[in-house]
């Protein structure tokens, strides 16, 4: 039953993907160019007339020869502003794997402690309402005059954006805790580390998770933006790079990879929450 | 060097005079032994104006203890030191920055041609999102040297829009080659008194394109602060942005001009070079600190750029140079393109083929006279207030002395003067007289 319905929603999926490439296919054909009809041969020449060159919005077969292309060579290096999409990739990974990990290490510890004490948690509440909602990409041009090295600065705009969903739902997942699991440890005398690691992190665990997986999904949709701004390497590096070109067809392709890369983070986090979670 | 299809001429094993191990050794030796003559001679001269004296003095005390004398008081060794140029790289991984337009030229095409490595350079070139990160990279000394705009430098110094950090013009890297490009929808629209509302992108706030595009219009009789909105819009999203309809034009640098064009958005209204003939545009630049603390290093890179801009003046070589820079790696724009823009022979949008071979050029000198226009503009339009020391700042900040120096190194002749009088837009502008300059404008903002 749950199989057949796979099937089904497979097949709509697919037929999804067919119409929109036919209606894709449909709205990008060759229009005859009537504009400019410069009867100068040496004029049309110089506007590149009869070669190849990017005319409008490009059709999917384009975009699927930009796609065999990059794929075909995905770690080339020739030179430091042309690498291959593999290794752009790595560099945004790497920056979101360290902006994330240190988000990781200064938001548990501190949700922790404010999520176990109220006081705590209405001291810092101002602080945390206020540099929530700042726009990470907000924080660049203080960051690369304070910090003096533009990818650390990448790497800092990461750790700021991410530290807040994380920070909030462990605060809240430790403040949940159900009140009669931490008096039990209390009544049992269970040292306070103890009682730290084997009764709260496995019980607010889930909350934890869902708090990364949001940190991460924004970490994700900043750094294209981060590396667009700071340039240098990485995917977005790469999407401002195309863009200078007006290369579309290489845009679109970064844009797919962007978000197939995105869905394998996601799922990655989704496969950890189910692990911790449990049922009462 | 000799010449190797002398049969007479060793060439392996040894050389002509037998004490080194190669003729490249023998003949550095040579060049050392030279240039301490040169030194020594320059000293002995000025110490003893006339030659009777000398040679009286050196038969009565005797040649080494004479030289010893004179050694105790004048520091040979330094003086050789200083002027041997060729001495050991005090750095040599260099990062060099650049944004991806024709202006960079010379710096970019010194790396494929090997410029940079035989000065024993390892450059790499880093290609930049926009002139404030050029200005926080150098900043920062992430980056060693960069391309900058010819009023970058000068404001950094002065600490306009900026810390103020000493920094050094070693060349200029391009004269003209930026035009005013406009949207297709002005087509019947040329006459800037029709331009009241128009918003136009400019690359930087300390850029020749902001000041000629505020001289162009405000020679039309337009405010450029008050009837028009200027934008700063990094150069590689300026046809991007046209096309979009974000702005109405722009006063950008090639090739960006030409994409516009080669892309149906725009048309080229008017070269710089008709505003203001052989105006500056671009510079290579770097921190005065680098220069202090490697002195042989950036001897090494001014001769690898001169060589580069010689290069690239000669008409020959543009249609090699289109190829070379448009890969993905430089450029990344299409060939087609540059080399229009680089042999000056294009298509205008509006259905016209010009040929304008200094449509872009490479002189390197970095006149004072530049500087002191830069500055009288910089205070025309309220970037810098009060008094303004031309004289200094243009000084201080523009290597002039060094370009020539190194410009008679590698064999290209420097113009005797440091400034020299010229036009813009029929305007004459003499340096000696740059506020009067500035106060002879009716639109201005002091």
């Amino acid at each position: 039953m749950i199989k057949a319905q796979t099937l089904k929603a497979a097949f709509i999926s697919f037929m999804l993907f067919a119409v929109f490439l036919g209606a894709w296919q449909l709205a990008t054909l060759p229009k005859d160019s009537t504009t400019l009809a410069a009867a100068d041969a040496e004029y049309a020449a110089l506007m590149g007339k009869g070669a190849e060159k990017t005319d409008g919005f490009p059709p999917p077969a384009k975009v699927g020869r930009a796609f065999v292309e990059y794929l075909s060579d995905p770690f080339y290096d020739k030179g430091p502003n042309d690498k291959g999409i593999g290794i752009q990739m790595a560099h945004s990974l790497a920056r979101v794997g360290l902006g994330f990990l240190l988000a990781v290490i200064v938001a548990l510890p501190l949700g922790f402690l404010i999520g176990m004490s109220p006081l705590l948690f209405q001291a810092f509440n101002p602080f945390i309402q206020v540099l929530k909602p700042i726009s990470p990409l907000a924080w660049m041009p203080l960051a690369l005059y304070s910090l003096k090295d533009s990818s650390i600065s990448g790497i800092f705009v990461i750790f700021i954006c991410s530290i807040w969903p994380m920070l909030i739902n462990t605060a809240f997942g430790v403040a949940a805790v159900r009140r009669d699991w931490i008096n039990v440890a209390r009544t049992l005398e269970v040292n306070p580390l103890r009682k730290a690691f084997l009764v709260i992190l496995p019980a607010a665990a889930p909350t934890i998770l869902t708090g990364m997986r949001i940190s991460m999904g924004i970490a994700w949709l900043v750094i294209v933006a981060a590396e667009m701004l700071v340039g240098g390497t990485g995917i977005g590096y790469f999407v401002w790079n195309e863009w200078n070109n007006l290369a579309l067809p290489n845009v679109i392709f970064a844009v797919v990879m962007i978000g197939v890369v995105g869905m394998g983070l996601d799922m990655i986090f989704g496969a950890l929450q189910k692990l911790v979670t449990y049922r009462e | 060097m000799d010449n190797p299809f002398d049969p007479n001429v060793t060439l392996h094993a040894g050389c002509n005079c037998g004490h080194h191990a190669s003729q490249a050794e023998h003949e550095l030796a040579e060049t050392e032994a030279l240039n301490r003559r040169v030194i020594e001679t320059t000293v002995m001269k000025a110490l003893f104006p006339r030659d009777a004296e000398r040679r009286r003095f050196l038969s009565v005390v005797g040649a080494s203890t004479a030289w010893a004398a004179i050694s105790s008081l004048i520091p040979f060794g330094t003086l050789e030191a200083m002027a041997q140029e060729k001495g050991a790289l005090e750095k040599k991984d260099l990062k060099v920055g650049f944004i991806p337009i024709t202006c960079a030229s010379p710096l970019i095409m010194a790396e494929p041609l090997g410029f940079y490595k035989k000065e024993g350079l390892n450059v790499s070139m880093m290609k930049t999102a926009g002139w404030a990160l050029i200005r926080d990279k150098v900043l920062n000394k992430e980056y060693d040297a960069s391309h900058m705009l010819a009023p970058m430098p000068l404001a950094i110094s002065m600490g306009v829009g900026s810390n103020a950090s000493p920094t050094n013009v070693m060349t200029i890297q391009n004269i003209n080659g930026q035009a005013i490009t406009l949207a297709m929808k002005h087509k019947g629209n040329r006459d800037p008194k029709n331009w009241k509302g128009f918003k136009f992108a400019i690359p930087f706030e300390y850029s020749m394109h902001n000041f000629l595009l505020r001289y162009y219009l405000a020679e039309h009789g337009l405010n450029p602060d008050t009837d028009v909105q200027l934008r700063v819009v990094p150069p590689p999203e300026m046809v991007a942005n046209l096309r979009a309809g974000n702005i109405d034009g722009f006063l950008g640098p090639d090739p960006v001009n030409q994409r516009a064009v080669f892309d149906e958005v725009g048309f080229i209204h008017v070269l710089s070079r008709e505003i203001w003939d052989g105006h500056p545009c671009c510079s290579f630049a770097l921190p005065t600190e680098f220069v202090k603390q490697n002195p042989n290093t950036f001897a090494a890179l001014y001769r690898a750029i001169l060589k580069s801009a010689a290069m690239a003046r000669d008409p020959k070589n543009r249609s090699i140079m289109a190829e070379v820079l448009s890969p993905a790696n430089y450029l990344n724009q299409p060939k087609a393109v540059l080399e229009q823009v680089l042999t000056g022979k294009f298509a205008d949008g509006l259905g016209n083929v010009k040929n304008v071979p200094e449509r872009v050029d490479y002189d390197p000198f970095p006149w004072y006279s530049m500087a002191y226009w830069i500055l009288s503009q910089m205070k025309r339009w309220g970037y810098v207030k009060g008094d303004v020391k031309y004289k200094d700042i243009a000084e201080k900040v523009y290597l002039l002395t060094d370009a020539k120096k190194y410009m008679a190194e590698v064999g290209m002749t420097p113009p005797k003067e440091t400034m020299k009088k010229f036009k813009v837009m029929g305007k004459e502008f003499d340096p000696a007289k740059a506020d009067a300059y500035v106060d002879s404008f009716a639109i201005k903002k002091v």
